[in-house]
């Protein structure tokens, strides 16, 4: 059977993956699949957990936060397809209509 | 509500009504104010006659100031001193209102000038009519709002405008000391109501203050600061320099209030303490010597002016001195007396005089006018009335009440006798220059141009008719005082007995022939003196001038006093605002708070708006920045 602390390890990269692609890069698109990553990372810890604990708790969240994911995901993108008709650029550095 | 209150409400209610809506009442506007005067005279007549059957009106309305021990009312108090300057009030109040419908006839601001005209009649019943201090001060601040305002009516005349700021700040010197008193009678006596001042007033007889070193007691300091405001207001030395000059105000102003009633507070007040005055010797004295000093300093001045309104006003100040003089020897009644006789001929002459303008078209010098007597007849006998009642020629108003203070002044110590010589001056001096007016003015041959001859008519009915009214008064007041010794009763010195006391007099029939023997001799003497100058030998006036050059210059320049503000105070003051106050505290210090406290917080924004770069990963920086300190935090915490 596969240790707990592999679990965790591997959902501390991918969110530490996520946060660092959220940080750096400048494209939305990209942004948005760093949030999905982070998101996902948690997803697995709790899973791991739920199973660790014997507990469907928290398997029942995850599932939550999949839906919330999903839901999140598709308003973005709409924002995004909307924004790139507009203004044909999708990198956050060129978005500056409310910069004082 | 009974009617007292309605007293000086009346004309205060006028006041609303008239600069609300004095606009639209065009040139009616007069009929709100004269019916509103015309209600309050006939209750004042009404209380008069209750309080000449004994009855003596004291009760609060409305209790207006109530902080811990300091508890002060609106309220009436109306005893025999009262009743008489109501009546004063009222009836001169009442006919310069009716004058003034033909004087002011096609004013701009002629409903601006009838409620002005009220709240002033308002301001002065409340400042009579109060029960205590404090209302009295309302009054005394009031009536003094309304002088300026009334002073500088026509305001597009910077001269007019001068002089009601002067009349302002000269009057808050006065105000200033009259404050003060006013503390310091609460601080003493925990009290502003006059029955708890009065009947408390043995309690500090004794009590004195250490000003600088200087022991002074306590009842002769108050008594001066009380005096303080009196001079100011009734235009006393030193503070007389406003009144000359509050003649820019239109004449009916002039008349009422500063020749009748305002100036008159002051000997109000006076006489309203005179159990305070009483006790103290030095005040006394003061009060007197002011008086009789202020008399004879502006008879002096009114002797050479040539301006018709100023002569009168500086014979005002004159006469003011007369009524100081009395109330310092302690002759509050014969004070009173005089105020009551002088409100009706000195009001005669301010209203005559106006009429003499409304004919000339303006004109207010007397060496350009001459032999109106022909084309102004009622404006003629009345100010020729006027001129022998103020006179002091047997029979009239202002004969009754100037002997009768000369000869209380007579019998009260040797600073009465200094006083009483010092009053016979004036009087010589008092019918002189009336006669000088007269003379110059009424008879003899026209100076003027030809056009304003053209124009010289006789004033309309609404002018004339306070005239011959008034002309009642200055022959008729003084019946009410006419003393034992000429067949009288004294009446209105027995009517003011319970509120003034009446001095002791002891010296012999014999001498008050004497006092009135000298006082008619000077009276004729200064008339005869006049007839010559200005009727008989019209070159030697000048030629006297001339002769004695010194002395006229310094009194047609009045003893140089107003320049001698103008450098020792004016200047300074001027120096120290535009140096001190402008450059430094206004633009250093003001500016600079005003100015720095924007410019600090622009500052501080500056910096500040650094941290908003508008890019999306400073922000998410930040948060994630933000994120790990929280967790931190907890799992320190958590392992604590």
């Amino acid at each position: 059977m596969v240790p707990l602390e592999w679990y965790i390890a591997l959902s501390t990269v991918i969110f530490v993956i996520g946060v660092i692609g959220f940080l750096v890069r400048r494209n939305i698109i990209i942004m948005l699949i760093s949030v999905e990553l982070m998101l996902n990372a948690v997803n697995l810890s709790l899973i791991a957990f739920s199973h660790y604990l014997q507990d469907l708790k928290g398997q029942i969240l995850v599932i939550f936060v999949i839906t919330v994911a999903a839901a999140e995901a598709a308003i973005g993108l709409a924002i995004l397809v909307s924004l790139f008709r507009n203004k044909a650029v999708v990198h956050t550095d060129k978005i500056t209509e409310m910069k004082g | 509500m009974d009617k007292y209150l309605f007293i000086p409400l009346l004309p205060l209610i006028g006041f609303c009504i008239n600069i609300c809506f004095g606009k639209f009442f065009q040139d009616k506007a007069h009929w709100v104010s004269i019916l509103a005067v015309l209600g309050s005279f006939i209750i004042s007549v009404i209380t008069f006659i209750e309080v000449a059957q004994g009855k003596i009106i004291n009760y609060d309305v409305y209790s207006w100031v109530v902080s811990g021990d300091f508890k002060v009312s609106i309220g009436f108090l109306i005893d025999q001193l009262t009743a008489v300057m109501l009546i004063v009030v009222t009836s001169v109040s009442l006919l310069v209102h009716i004058y003034s419908v033909g004087y002011m006839h096609g004013d701009t601001g002629y409903y601006r000038f009838f409620s002005y005209l009220n709240l002033f009649t308002f301001s002065m019943l409340m400042l009579v009519t109060g029960n205590n201090l404090l209302q009295l001060y309302f009054g005394w601040e009031a009536v003094g709002l309304c002088s300026y305002f009334l002073i500088g009516y026509y305001f597009k005349k910077q001269s007019a405008a001068d002089a009601g700021i002067k009349a302002f700040i000269v009057n808050r010197f006065g105000d200033f000391g009259f404050g003060i008193g006013v503390f310091l009678v609460f601080m003493t006596l925990g009290t502003l109501h006059y029955t708890d001042i009065f009947a408390n007033l043995d309690k500090i007889q004794n009590q004195t203050i250490n000003i600088l070193g200087l022991e002074v007691g306590m009842v002769t300091l108050i008594a001066l600061l009380l005096f303080c405001g009196a001079i100011g207001k009734s235009a006393q030395i030193p503070l007389h320099v406003w009144l000359a000059d509050a003649m820019e105000g239109p004449t009916p102003v002039s008349a009422l209030i500063h020749a009748a009633t305002m100036v008159t507070a002051g000997v109000f007040l006076v006489a309203r303490f005179n159990p305070l005055f009483n006790m103290s010797e030095t005040a006394m004295m003061v009060v007197a010597l002011t008086g009789a000093i202020t008399s004879l300093f502006a008879a002096t001045i009114a002797l050479v002016q040539n301006d018709i309104k100023r002569i009168i006003a500086y014979s005002t100040v004159s006469q003011l001195g007369y009524m100081f003089l009395a109330c310092g020897v302690g002759a509050y009644g014969a004070g009173i007396f005089h105020l009551f006789t002088h409100a009706y001929f000195k009001a005669l002459l301010f209203l005559g005089a106006g009429s003499v303008m409304h004919a000339m078209a303006g004109q207010l010098d007397i060496q350009k006018m001459g032999g109106l007597k022909k084309y102004m007849p009622i404006t003629f006998w009345t100010f020729l009335i006027a001129s022998v009642s103020i006179a002091g020629i047997p029979g009239l108003a202002g004969f009754f009440s100037k002997d009768e203070i000369l000869w209380l002044a007579y019998n009260a110590g040797t600073i009465g006798k200094i006083v009483w010589i010092i009053g016979t001056i004036v009087a010589a001096l008092t019918a002189f220059y009336s006669f000088r007016i007269v003379f110059l003015t009424f008879f003899g041959k026209f100076r003027g141009t030809h056009e304003e001859e053209h124009h010289l008519h006789e004033s309309p009915g609404s002018m004339t008719f306070p005239l011959m009214i008034l002309a009642v008064g200055a022959i008729s007041a003084g019946w009410v005082g006419i003393p034992p010794l000429l067949g009288g009763g004294n009446w209105i010195g027995h009517f003011l007995e319970p509120v003034l006391g009446h001095p002791h007099v002891h010296a012999t029939h014999a001498e008050e022939w004497m006092v009135i023997g000298i006082s008619v001799a000077v009276a004729v003497g200064g008339i005869f003196t006049a007839a010559v100058l200005y009727l008989w030998a019209p070159g030697l006036p000048l030629f006297i001038g001339r002769q004695f050059k010194a002395a006229y210059t310094i009194l047609w320049n009045k003893y140089y006093i107003d320049e001698l503000y103008d450098y020792t105070i004016i200047r300074p003051t001027n120096w120290i605002s535009s140096r001190i106050l402008v450059n430094v505290t206004d633009a250093k210090i003001i500016e600079g708070i005003v100015n720095g406290v924007p410019k600090l917080i622009a500052e501080f924004g500056a910096r500040l708006r650094k941290l908003q770069t508008g890019f999306l990963q400073h922000y998410a920086m930040g948060m994630a920045f933000g994120f790990f300190i929280i967790v931190s935090l907890v799992f320190i915490l958590v392992q604590i």
